[in-house]
């Protein structure tokens, strides 16, 4: 039984002792410490952004100009793939989970996420995916059908090597821990805030993350039924996506878009809710229009679900079925619009302050209107007849990928890097990276959508020059290597504050939220009391007082040096869903090895798979089960509490 | 002077509202039937192309299909009458209850692996053969992992691991065994009863 | 201010570089066809109100920018400040709905426009597409029957022409921008679409769907004819090839049967009846060869047979080893096929 103690007798020493991971082998590869987790996604998927970029400067120097044969047709159509896969499935979320899985405990006023071990087995896959499928590309036989992966293509006949064998089982690898990250998100946003953090108190970006995990484990198993069939239409001459069999290689295109779409949102919303609690700090003043913004937020994700057909709309779909899917593509412009302005108001409506987190968000915001509209325009079936699989799309996706993504992690990082680190990074070296970042993106990108006017269509390993289109090439590949040099200034900068940096403190940028209240690096323990939460922005009570956004009246301020100390081993509170009442105290898990030899049992599945060395696979699913096993085994605890 | 918020004391270990676990159990459960849920959409957007009879070689014979299904809800009707046991505090019947699930269970698996063998077409007899054996399949392996769950449950429950007030591994399988029951009873209604009405 | 015409830059190159779109052989903005025309207009409204959306938020957020400079104070307290909610409301939902909605009319208005031709179409061909290559058939009665050729299609000017798009392995996807948007070629099914030219002329186009290695080198023709000279095409392509009579075209066609060329390709009024790679009947009357990667010339010709690998590396085209005056003797006689 737990009751309410006053800090004056919270004990900082034991706090340590009990929530610090052992140093040493055992401690690296069994940690659950969601900090220790977060920077681990963050560094692995800024490595796989850097490879992706690699490989697309490659590409770029490729298409420079007409008739080029730097690259094989083969070597440039696995470039281009994985580019592509890398990309959008190990940077874009993964870099995401990292931030949400740093911040989130600390942004609501908890000691760990709901499932910690279920965290590290999250990271542990992420990580053994990521080297299952560059196995790929280390053979020579790397995927070679584009992020997308279309039938026939895909198939034996026209795909002999293991290139696809490899796509479709990394991918599965890949979706175990999206969907295991998700639940343990969900969990968290549902039992794991402080006390009276109610729904109207949540940050956006919690919001953000949370509408896209909700979104992952609906939409992810279309994308998995698609790689089992394709796997074992490929390795076991089923047939699902032969026509000549009864199958159909529209099928795969459902399947694979009705995740994709959604997909899109999963890594932009979290970072739009990044960009939600940047901009109210440096301009002073709460974001406009939040419960709007929280609105629309869930409501793209919901929308998102209904306009996939609109990647197949030169597929000779029924004119009926091609003006839904057109009118909902619309229709998820406005709540994207109401995010916009609501950003555009706060700046507009509050006293800016431009520190390099500020550029990064006013650059994304044009960014992301520059990509939307050109959404609007593929929108538009008759004209999307023209522009689809060309250069234009290819504008389109690296503005709202790059733009809605790209720069707000960015940003973020210069923003929450000295909560992780205790260190700001440089200010001059931080303008420089923005507007090197900037003006080589739009300068490579820009273009792409007068290529793709001019006619030039996507994933040609090179064009002939009687088309026109050397220019507009060369002027990309140009502006591509000056963003790379951008994103290297971004990784100069890190280094470099590491030594130099000005030591932060616990709130460098006197921001409102509840992750800047204890001091940076935090402590593993996170809060040496549970917090207890009065409105939306605590630490600015003091400042906006009986006005600060979420207050009710006579309820009082918030308490964050007074509360629940809660040291019996690993503790926090368990609270309700809606209102955040405390339900119970919860004993969270110790450091276990089982999550990291779990991700081994199954990197050896997949390579027995995807090698058909049957018994590799089969040992590996043995070895599954038997980690599963001894993880759900029940702990005896010192409090006699059994799971 | 520290004000407290709360007049209560707050209990250590989740047994008021949902615990953190149990939720884990759900959001599997919900991924888990959006991925049978994407399997069917398979089968009935190919049927709906097929050019041929859907079943190629007509429809599916109930005779063992039929009683299976019969066997799988008993099975889950025994699950929860030695659930209801443990929330008595009667282990005795949890442990009745969890056997003789696990026994309908077993046989639920063998004559699937009956009508398998009796089906007048493979795996790789066009789109139809295919699904019908990858959907079975999906399924008949999360019945076993279910199976699986339940021998767990048991050895847990014969050490006296679970009380009155804490038992969650028992809900957090028979969640789970539940929701195999009923994808079944989806998979049933696709692939044998579906083709007979069109 | 440096900052503003950087930000601008971009803008102004792309309504400059919109000017230009005019010059280029798969300009998208295009009015050549009559499905092109009014994908165009639909286009240009969206680029245009693109634009000026864009134009507008760079605006409100450089004057963000400008505001603060003006309105710095010494304190950095936070403050309330007002809710903000007009602009959620009018730039949030009010103009973006009439826009988009108005954007939805003109779509569906559009769809509908090019659903089918005003008139019943003057031929039916039937397109059926390879890697990578695109094998070509007239449909129909009189001349249009038994027309077969490859990557190059003439139609009359000012008619309706009906595709049958279908494929012989993967997806493909056939596009002339000028005349038309894209429709796929689809394994299993036959997607039916039609285009237009308005005036006489050539238009370039290639496939718009990744098909595997060459998908950058399939190039497709369609050569706009007066309807007379459309008729009298279709009767020269329904004509098998002439009589091989003279000593050094006997020769050519000698060495054709001879080099495992009949094992791929067609000749009609030879025995040369092969079916995996095109017909090459009336090759000499195509403009370009291997599926637009080359002019046809002579010199072409030769160095494709000898050096398909090279040019097309995974194309089904294998390098052929022929002697150099053979080599000339079969170039020369495939270029009297016209």
């Amino acid at each position: 039984m737990a009751t309410i103690a006053p800090i004056s007798t919270a004990p900082i020493e034991r706090l340590h002792e009990t929530w610090e991971s052992r140093p040493g082998l055992y401690g690296i590869l069994a940690t659950v410490d969601h900090k220790t987790i977060g920077k681990r996604y963050l560094v692995t998927a800024v490595i796989f952004l850097i490879i992706g970029g690699i490989e697309a400067l490659v590409m770029r120097v490729q298409l420079a100009h007409a008739d080029t044969h730097l690259l094989s047709p083969e070597a440039y159509n696995q470039l281009f793939s994985m580019h592509g896969i890398t990309m959008m499935f190990w940077y874009a979320s993964p870099i995401l989970s990292g931030f949400s899985n740093y911040i989130w405990p600390l942004m609501l006023g908890s000691r760990d996420m709901a499932y910690p071990r279920v965290n590290a087995l999250s990271y542990w896959t992420f990580l053994a995916s990521g080297i299952f499928i560059y196995t790929a590309l280390c053979i020579g036989q790397a995927p070679n059908d584009g992020w997308f992966g279309y039938a026939p293509v895909s198939l034996q006949p026209y795909n002999p090597g293991l290139n696809m064998d490899f796509y479709a089982l990394g991918l599965i690898f890949l979706t175990v821990s999206t969907t295991v990250g998700a639940i343990n998100f969900i969990g968290t946003v549902m039992k794991m805030r402080a006390p009276g953090m109610s729904l109207n108190r949540l940050p956006i970006f919690v919001y953000g993350t949370m509408t896209a995990s909700f979104a992952a484990i609906f939409a992810l198993p279309a994308l998995t039924a698609g790689c089992v069939f394709l796997y074992l239409e490929r390795q076991f001459h089923m047939h699902f996506f032969d026509a000549a069999q009864g199958g159909s290689p529209l099928l795969w295109q459902h399947l694979f878009w009705i995740l994709g779409h959604p997909w899109v949102y999963i890594i932009v919303l979290p970072a739009m809710g990044m960009v939600s609690e940047m901009i109210p700090t440096f301009c002073r003043r709460p974001l406009v229009g939040y419960p709007y913004v929280a609105l629309s937020t869930i409501a793209t994700g919901l929308i998102g679900f209904g306009v996939w057909v609109h990647h197949m709309f030169a597929t000779g779909l029924p004119a009926v079925s091609m003006s839904f899917f057109s009118g909902a593509s619309f229709l998820i412009t406005i709540p994207s619009a109401i995010a916009v302005f609501a950003w555009i108001a706060t700046m507009w409506l509050g006293k800016p302050v431009w520190k390099t987190p500020l550029l990064f968000a006013a650059g994304f915001v044009v960014l992301f209107v520059i990509g939307g509209v050109s959404g609007v325009v593929t929108a538009a079936v008759p004209f999307d007849w023209q522009v689809t699989d060309t250069y234009f799309v290819v504008a389109h996706i690296h503005y709202v990928l790059i733009g809605i993504n790209v720069f707000p992690v960015i940003g973020a990082f210069y923003y929450w890097i000295p909560k992780m680190t205790g260190r700001m990074m440089d200010e001059t070296l931080g303008k420089w990276n923005f507007w090197t970042m900037f003006i080589g993106f739009n300068l490579g990108f820009f273009p792409m959508h007068i290529a793709g006017l001019l006619g030039m269509p996507r994933r040609v390993y090179t064009y002939p020059a009687s088309a026109g289109w050397d220019t507009v090439n060369l002027i990309t590949t140009i502006g591509a290597f000056l963003f790379a040099i951008g994103v290297l200034l971004f990784v100069i900068n890190f280094f470099v504050s590491r030594r130099r940096g000005a030591f932060a403190g616990s709130n460098p940028w006197d921001a409102g939220t509840l992750e800047w209240a204890m001091e940076s690096p935090p402590p593993p323990y996170n809060f040496a009391v549970i917090p207890i939460i009065r409105s939306r922005l605590p630490l600015w009570e003091d400042q906006l007082g009986d006005e600060t956004p979420g207050m009710i009246p006579g309820e009082g301020h918030s308490h964050i040096s007074e509360g629940a100390v809660l040291a019996e081993g690993r503790e926090t509170f368990g609270t309700s869903p809606l209102e955040a009442e405390p339900l119970h105290v919860l004993h969270m898990p110790e450091d276990s090895l089982w999550p990291f030899l779990l991700a081994i049992a199954m990197l050896a599945t997949a390579y027995g798979l995807v090698f058909a060395q049957w018994w590799l696979a089969i040992l590996g699913a043995l070895g599954t089960l038997a980690c599963l096993v001894g993880w759900l085994w029940p702990r005896h605890l010192a409090t006699g509490e059994r799971a | 002077m520290t004000t407290t918020a709360y007049d209560r004391t707050i209990p250590l270990g989740a047994h008021e509202g949902r615990a953190p676990g149990w939720w884990a159990m759900v959001w599997t459960i919900a991924t888990e039937a959006a991925l049978f849920a994407f399997l069917l959409f398979s089968f009935f957007y190919l049927g709906s192309q097929s050019r041929s009879a859907w079943p190629p070689t007509g429809p599916l014979a109930l005779k063992l299909s039929l009683p299976n299904t019969v066997i799988l809800i008993l099975s889950s009707i025994a699950y929860m009458w030695g659930e209801r046991g443990i929330r008595a505090g009667n282990r005795a019947r949890l442990r009745a209850g969890l056997a003789i699930a696990f026994i309908l269970g077993l046989i639920f698996i063998i004559i699937q692996g009956i009508e398998w063998s009796n089906q007048p077409f493979g795996a790789r007899d066009g789109a139809f053969g295919s699904l019908f054996y990858t959907i079975t399949g999906f399924h008949g392996a999360h019945v076993v992992v279910g199976l699986l769950m339940n021998m767990l449950v048991q050895i847990w429950a014969a050490r006296g691991t679970f009380t009155r007030e804490s038992h969650l591994a028992v809900t957090n399988a028979g969640m789970y065994w539940h929701f195999v029951d009923i994808v079944w009873l989806f998979v049933f209604a696709s692939l044998y009863v579906s083709p007979r009405l069109g | 201010m440096i900052r503003v015409s950087r930000r601008r830059a971009p803008l102004v190159f792309a309504l400059g570089a919109c000017g230009m779109a005019g010059c280029g052989p798969l300009n998208t903005l295009a009015r050549d066809g009559t499905t092109a025309s009014s994908e165009t207009s639909l286009g240009w409204f969206l680029v245009i109100v693109s634009c000026t959306v864009v134009l507008m938020v760079t605006i409100l957020v450089l004057a963000a920018w400008a505001r603060s400079r003006r309105r710095q104070t010494r304190d950095d307290v936070v403050f309330t400040g007002s809710s903000g909610l007009p602009w959620i409301a009018w730039g949030g939902v009010v103009i973006p709905s009439i826009v988009l909605v108005a954007a939805f009319l003109f779509t569906i208005g559009t769809l509908d426009a090019v659903a089918a031709p005003e008139r019943a179409p003057a031929a039916t061909i039937q397109i059926i597409g390879h890697q990578w290559w695109w094998e070509v058939r007239y449909e129909g009665v009189g001349p249009a029957q038994g027309v077969v050729t490859a990557n190059e299609i003439h139609v009359p000017v000012g008619e309706p022409v009906r595709l049958e798009l279908s494929t012989s392995d993967v997806i493909h996807s056939f596009w002339v921008p000028e005349l038309a948007g894209k429709t796929d070629l689809i394994p299993g099914q036959t997607n039916t679409t039609w285009i237009e030219a308005r005036h006489a002329g050539v238009f370039g186009g290639t496939c718009g769907e990744y098909c595997g290695a060459q998908h950058a080198h399939m190039q497709i023709r369609v050569i706009a004819d007066p309807p007379a000279r459309f008729q009298q095409w279709l009767v020269d392509q329904r004509a098998p090839a002439g009589q091989a009579s003279a000593p050094s075209t006997a020769d050519g066609l000698r060495v054709f049967m001879t080099s495992g060329c009949a094992n791929c390709h067609s000749i009609r009024g030879t025995l040369a009846g092969g079916a995996v790679g095109p017909d090459l009947t009336h090759i000499a009357s195509r403009t370009t060869i291997a599926a637009g990667a080359l002019p046809n010339t002579e010199a072409n010709l030769m160095g494709w047979i000898v050096g398909a690998q090279a040019i097309k590396p995974g194309s089904d085209m294998p390098t052929i080893a022929v002697p150099a005056r053979d080599l000339q003797s079969l170039a020369a006689y495939l270029e009297t096929l016209k």
